[in-house]
């Protein structure tokens, strides 16, 4: 197309184009809602944050009272029995839901900001932005990220505040590069030089041209920081490094640690925390799965391909069906 | 050679990069941890070394910013990474080299089998994709890289060591045995290093097969795979000469990040096992609140991960001629 041509869209172009993307958007996420992984995660997500949520009513009572003798095994009366300081272990991992995931959710929206925000500016901008922004992601991406992380919370305050900050310096490069990558691809296509021409503000046109297309990546990378919000701050709590009057996972498998849970033989200790642990890292990476197999037409199953053709060989035969029967009428 | 000099200038600076961050971190802190190291130590060190210490911090000091600095790059240079409070008075370099042997051993072992199960079984997945065995594979292996290193330990502690009493828990040796280089001592060292090897490969395992599995499918769609099937070639040749062969070669790029994530994770299970590697130094150095034997700590991990990264990219060139030619 030439250039006057493209002048002389009229204005109702644009829109019609968004409305494509909207209506591939939907679809994708029809296909993700249809998705078992998908579902799988956020269900439990979902489950855990209510758990969190509904802390007071399910388990009544400060979880740091001492209400029992120690190191009780599970029983009707403490379902997960007792911690070494007479605790109730079940009370202390309902709590515990609230302070993981607050940090892994703060933590994760900081990180997919500060990726879009840099991964972004980088790829718009290009030239020495792009070549500055670029040295620094890569230098954070070789610094080896737990010894930064255990070095920089023996040096901070042990807030959960600044906890989630250490975490956010230490991991916005991963998120950050990947952004950048893909929005490489988006700034160089033609629609994007043709808002250039038009006179669009550089702000307007990242936040209404470029953002849109990466959503789905920024969904990716904000699950992904997410999951590693909740699993560093627990690995840093377990290492004795956060907040430790704090009731949380972490916190809980640090004590169990400190008791020599192991040695005890005293499981109930760190068993739930670490279940929870796992299961929450496991549906968030489910959520990813999902996302990038909806996303990548290459990664998708063959057996999602298999159904597609069988319903399209389905839906040929009914229009034959069809035919016949208004041939015989 | 030219592509391993632009790396080598990229290493230096981000070597450059997290010295910087070394020499920053303490004096952001707001608790001064300086002071009270050096109240602690008074009584203990010689004038010259309480001198260095408050060179290293900048405490009492009325020089700039800048000239510690250069003060503080001067002393690195020279090797010297100050004097360790929790094992006063050792070099802090001295402590350091009694512990790095064993994380190099824990950290290369794990690395090379997690990288040959992983990419083993990632290959057999992407071939036999949306079958039984990509079905239970895939996602349980996915699941264990989801699951925190030290939880997996911990259980891994608890049930094969203290339950069943298969194993040894901690410790990198029997102390009871005198360290030499004899098939008592190196047997010991390699039953000691079973279960923290193998819960740090159950980890990484999943990570190398997804990026195996991805790079495997997309090599699998290439026109000369089809050309392969139809010229009637066998399926096993088809897989590993011409598919697994070519989508080897960008995981390999993924063994740099590889080799950071082996480390935080190999911190973390010495920490479980209590095996006296730097991962363990660092944990009891924080405990401790040894500031000098911390920073140096850090300093020697950054430097081992990024020449690790640096004998990745010599490896690269070596396997792809097209980053040599260009």
């Amino acid at each position: 197309m030439t250039a006057p041509a493209a002048s002389a869209t009229p204005p109702g172009a644009l829109g019609r184009g968004l409305g494509v993307a909207g209506r591939s958007a939907r679809a994708g996420l029809a296909r993700l809602l249809a998705s078992k992984k998908a579902l799988f995660g956020a269900v439990v997500v979902l489950l855990l944050i209510a758990m969190g949520l509904l802390a007071p009513v399910i388990a009544p009572g400060n979880p740091l009272a001492v209400v029992a003798p120690q190191n009780l095994p599970p029983s009707a009366h403490h379902l997960l029995g007792t911690t070494g300081q007479g605790n109730d272990v079940f009370a202390q991992v309902v709590w515990g839901t609230r302070n993981s995931l607050a940090v892994g959710f703060v933590t994760g929206f900081a990180i997919a900001f500060l990726g879009v925000a840099l991964g972004l500016s980088a790829a718009y901008f290009g030239g020495w932005a792009d070549n500055l922004l670029s040295l620094l992601m890569n230098i954070f991406l070789v610094i080896p990220g737990l010894p930064l992380l255990v070095v920089m919370a023996a040096f901070l305050p042990r807030s959960t505040l600044s906890v989630s900050l250490v975490l956010a310096i230490a991991g916005w490069a991963v998120s950050a590069r990947v952004i950048r990558s893909q929005a490489l691809s988006v700034v160089r296509r033609d629609y994007i030089s043709a808002a250039t021409v038009i006179g669009e503000r550089p702000l307007r046109i990242i936040l209404a041209e470029v953002l849109p297309n990466l959503s789905s990546l920024i969904a990716s990378v904000l699950f992904g920081a997410i999951g590693y919000g909740i699993g560093s701050l627990a690995a840093l709590q377990f290492l004795g490094l956060g907040d430790l009057s704090a009731v949380s996972w972490g916190t809980i498998l640090y004590w169990a640690q400190n008791n020599s849970a192991l040695l005890q033989g005293t499981w109930w200790q760190f068993i739930p925390a670490g279940a929870c642990l796992a299961l929450t890292c496991a549906a968030i990476s489910m959520l990813n799965f999902a996302i990038d197999e909806v996303t990548n037409p290459r990664l998708r199953t063959i057996r999602e391909r298999r159904t597609r053709l069988a319903s399209r060989a389905l839906r040929r035969r009914r229009g034959e069906q069809r035919q016949e029967e208004q041939h015989a009428a | 050679m030219r592509y391993l000099l632009t790396r080598l200038g990229f290493y230096l600076v981000a070597l450059w990069g997290s010295l910087t961050i070394n020499f920053l971190l303490p004096r952001l802190a707001p608790g001064d941890p300086a002071s009270s190291l050096l109240s602690r130590m008074t009584g203990q060190m010689t004038p010259a070394q309480l001198n260095s210490i408050r060179l290293i911090y900048g405490v009492d000091t009325h020089a700039s910013l800048l000239s510690e600095y250069g003060t503080y790059l001067g002393q690195l240079a020279h090797g010297n990474l100050g004097i360790s409070t929790s094992y006063f008075p050792t070099p802090v370099s001295t402590v350091i080299a009694s512990a790095i042997w064993w994380t190099v051993l824990l950290g290369g072992v794990s690395l090379v089998i997690g990288f040959a199960a992983g990419a083993g079984l990632g290959i057999l997945v992407a071939w036999r994709r949306a079958t039984l065995v990509d079905s239970l594979v895939t996602p349980s292996t996915v699941f264990l890289a989801s699951v925190p290193y030290f939880w997996l330990a911990t259980a891994a502690v608890f049930i094969l060591g203290i339950k069943l009493n298969w194993l040894p828990v901690s410790h990198s040796y029997n102390i009871d045995l005198l360290p030499a280089f004899s098939w008592p001592f190196i047997g010991d060292v390699a039953l000691h290093a079973v279960l923290p090897v193998a819960t740090i490969v159950a980890v990484s395992v999943g990570n190398w097969l997804i990026v195996m599995r991805s790079t495997m499918i997309s090599v699998l769609s290439e026109d000369y795979i089809t050309m392969a099937i139809a010229k009637g070639l066998s399926p096993l040749r088809i897989a590993l000469n011409y598919g697994a062969r070519n989508a080897l070669l960008p995981v390999t790029t993924t063994a740099g990040v590889a080799v950071g994530f082996i480390v935080s994770g190999a911190l973390l299970t010495e920490v479980v096992f209590s095996y006296s590697g730097v991962g363990y130094l660092l944990f009891t150095a924080v405990e401790g609140l040894d500031y000098p034997l911390i920073q140096g700590l850090l300093l020697i991990i950054t430097v081992g991960v990024l020449a690790a990264n640096l004998l990745v990219d010599g490896i690269y060139v070596l396997l792809d001629p097209r980053v040599r030619r260009s």
